[in-house]
């Protein structure tokens, strides 16, 4: 039996700030992790991937990061995901901080 | 200090030029970031986990009090207050935007200072001994030669394109601060039998992956032959050194797999060549940096009241234990201000502190400052006379720990907090070691101790040479720590040994606790510090401390 497929969302950094971004079921580029469009297909992933490195202008560094379903929306997997969902541990920078675009 | 010839300023201002139309071109889709990437590298610009990363090389660790109070307005114009200053004495800013780099990069060479290869594979940043110039024990300061070798190694057509990064460091001490064996090349300064200075030569060190301590490759090179030397040491390894992968690419791997007497030999063919192709010029240019690098003018004056105030103050007095060292000049001190308050994280420095220290190098110290590998901020200069003010001052700016050499002054990466490569974090590990130690109250009993933490296999926290060594790794999803043992950054450098199996995030320090108790227990008074312990004990005793189960198991 093929082994199921890990859902995955599309994530980079913006061209800018470098902030991390996650690509929307409706094409946009937003700061939030639960916003991000939970691929649960192989080939969707791979279209919606291509899609994303296109952007050349608005984004850096596009790829696929495994996710799975929470009740706000996609929920990181990995620690090191999760750790781009926030910020870093030592200051409240990133995304923790209060006013953050 | 080193001023900016007319050349190195136009050199610079060109660059930052070049760069500025480079960001206007990946801005408007004319250039890609596949292209953008090395153009942006080369300048020392990272894209790090939450943002870009700027790295600027701080030349041979020594600051001016302007070019420290030009790191703090960066830092408050740029960024978000703050600097990290790492253990290749650079400063990191760790929330610029690609577009206000360009700005930044005008405004560092406002005060001659840059970001040029701070990446890529190009000679780096050369670094050198912290107490360069002030040392007691030194034969001769190693910066004039450094200063040599960036004006040398920067743009140079030949080395661009290395194999691999490659890192030179220099001290000019026989206590060796500057953890030279550890560089692709380490260069010492020696008095030849003669009576004349010239250089050890040492090749292949490293850490990271494979980590390697570095070889003589030749015990005395004259001073006159070290440009044309150094040109016969990369150019081979331009050639030698392999390109099929990224993790045998560095010249630790050229040496070991070539063996040092067959590099040696290449070497020595190859500086038949170079050293015919140098007319003697860089000795001239050498005398002008030598010049520029005068000691300052000393002051003969009593040391008054500085014992006064160390027999009555117990404060100042455990700050003068720890942090201050032995000066060439009678009557001064090199000051280390440690980075490494409790809880706060190693290498870190607010533009606020930035300022306090400029100040107080422009008040107590002949205007200059020094960033060490260990990620302290030294004042090299400062008369005994004057250090009662000077610790009132940094005790009020948070910067008065005295910790130099304990086991709160650690050495560490950013890790995952920050780094795009790392695959943990390494920051809070240090913070919590340096509180839970404070805590209970054994940080002045464990006395001498280096502890380096790394977030990656890559070592830039350097654990392969602390005395304990933490290796933050990613095992199955989850952080997961090393622990390696009787590791030594000196002139008697020495990798460690990995104790045995990894630790979780949350059982680091009581296993670094575990470990320390069975030191304290073991040892045979204060005199004997944990990394003599170790040599006089070997791993056992410390491995059955950190696994006591196993220990346990063992024994029935």
């Amino acid at each position: 039996m093929a082994r199921s497929y890990t859902p995955k969302i599309v994530t980079a950094n913006a061209l800018i700030e470098g902030d991390v971004v996650y690509l929307t079921a409706d094409d946009r580029w937003s700061r939030r992790h639960e916003e991000a469009e939970l691929i649960e297909d192989e080939a969707h992933a791979q279209l919606r991937l291509l899609h994303a490195q296109a952007q050349k202008n608005l984004i850096v560094g596009a790829y696929l990061a495994d996710a799975k379903a929470g009740p706000n929306g996609p929920e990181p997997v990995h620690f090191r995901e999760a750790f781009r969902t926030r910020g870093p541990s030592n200051y409240a920078h990133g995304k923790q901080e209060a006013g953050h675009v | 200090m080193y001023k900016y010839s007319d050349f190195d300023a136009a050199f610079v201002a060109e660059r930052n030029a070049q760069f500025r139309g480079q960001v206007e071109r990946r801005l408007s889709g004319a250039l890609t970031e596949d292209e953008f990437r090395p153009l942006r590298l080369m300048n020392g610009l990272y894209l790090q986990l939450h943002a870009y990363m700027l790295r600027v090389a701080i030349p041979y660790g020594t600051l001016s009090s302007a070019q420290m109070r030009q790191l703090a307005y960066i830092a408050e114009r740029w960024d978000k207050g703050y600097g990290h200053f790492t253990t290749r004495q650079n400063i990191q800013y760790n929330w610029p935007k690609l577009t206000d780099v360009p700005d930044i990069l005008d405004a560092l060479a406002e005060v001659q200072l840059h970001a040029i290869q701070t990446s890529g594979n190009t000679i780096r940043n050369v670094t050198a001994d912290h107490f360069a110039g002030a040392a007691a024990d030194e034969v001769e300061d190693p910066r004039p030669t450094a200063e040599l070798i960036r004006q040398w190694s920067t743009d140079h057509p030949e080395f661009q394109f290395l194999p691999r990064k490659f890192k030179i460091g220099i001290t000019g001490a026989p206590n060796d601060r500057a953890v030279i064996k550890s560089h692709d090349i380490g260069l010492r300064l020696v008095r030849g039998g003669s009576g004349r200075v010239g250089y050890e030569v040492i090749v292949g060190g490293g850490l990271g992956r494979t980590p390697m301590i570095g070889q003589v490759i030749r015990p005395f090179l004259r001073k006159e032959d070290l440009l044309p030397y150094l040109e016969a040491i990369v150019s081979v390894y331009n050639l030698m050194g392999r390109r099929d992968n990224k993790y045998k690419a560095r010249i630790k791997i050229t040496v070991f797999e070539n063996g040092m007497e067959a590099f040696r030999d290449a070497v020595e063919e190859r500086f038949k060549a170079t050293r015919a192709e140098f007319s003697g010029v860089d000795q001239e240019i050498l005398r002008e940096i030598e010049a520029q690098f005068a000691a300052p003018a000393f002051r003969n004056a009593p040391e008054e009241g500085y014992e006064a105030v160390r027999a009555a103050d117990p404060v100042f007095r455990a700050w003068t234990d720890t942090n201050l060292a032995a000066h060439r000049a009678p009557g001064y001190a090199i000051v280390t201000v440690s980075l490494k308050a409790h809880g706060e994280t190693p290498g870190d420095a607010t533009a606020a502190q930035m300022r306090t220290l400029a100040d107080l190098a422009d008040r107590y110290g002949h205007g200059e400052l020094r960033i060490s590998h260990e990620q302290n901020v030294i004042l090299p200069h400062v008369h005994k006379s004057d250090l009662p003010a000077l610790h009132a001052v940094l005790k009020d700016a948070g910067l008065a720990t005295a910790n130099v050499g304990l086991i709160s002054d650690i050495i560490a990466c950013p890790g995952m907090d920050y780094c795009a490569l790392a695959t943990a974090r390494s920051i809070p590990v240090a913070q919590e070691i340096a509180t839970h130690f404070k805590a209970i109250g054994l940080e002045e009993e464990i006395g001498a101790l280096k502890i380096k933490i790394s977030g990656c296999i890559n070592a830039c926290g350097h654990h392969h040479v602390g005395h304990i060594g933490i290796l933050g790794l990613d095992r199955a999803g989850v952080e997961n720590y090393q622990i390696t043992l009787g590791g030594d950054a000196t002139e008697n450098a020495r990798i460690g040994e990995r104790a045995g199996p990894g630790f979780a995030y949350d059982q680091v320090v009581p296993a670094i606790e575990r470990l320390l108790r069975a030191y304290l227990a073991l040892r045979l008074g204060r005199t004997e510090t944990f990394a003599d312990a170790y040599q006089r004990l070997g791993a056992e005793p410390f491995k059955a401390a950190l696994y006591p189960a196993e220990a346990a198991r063992d024994a029935a």
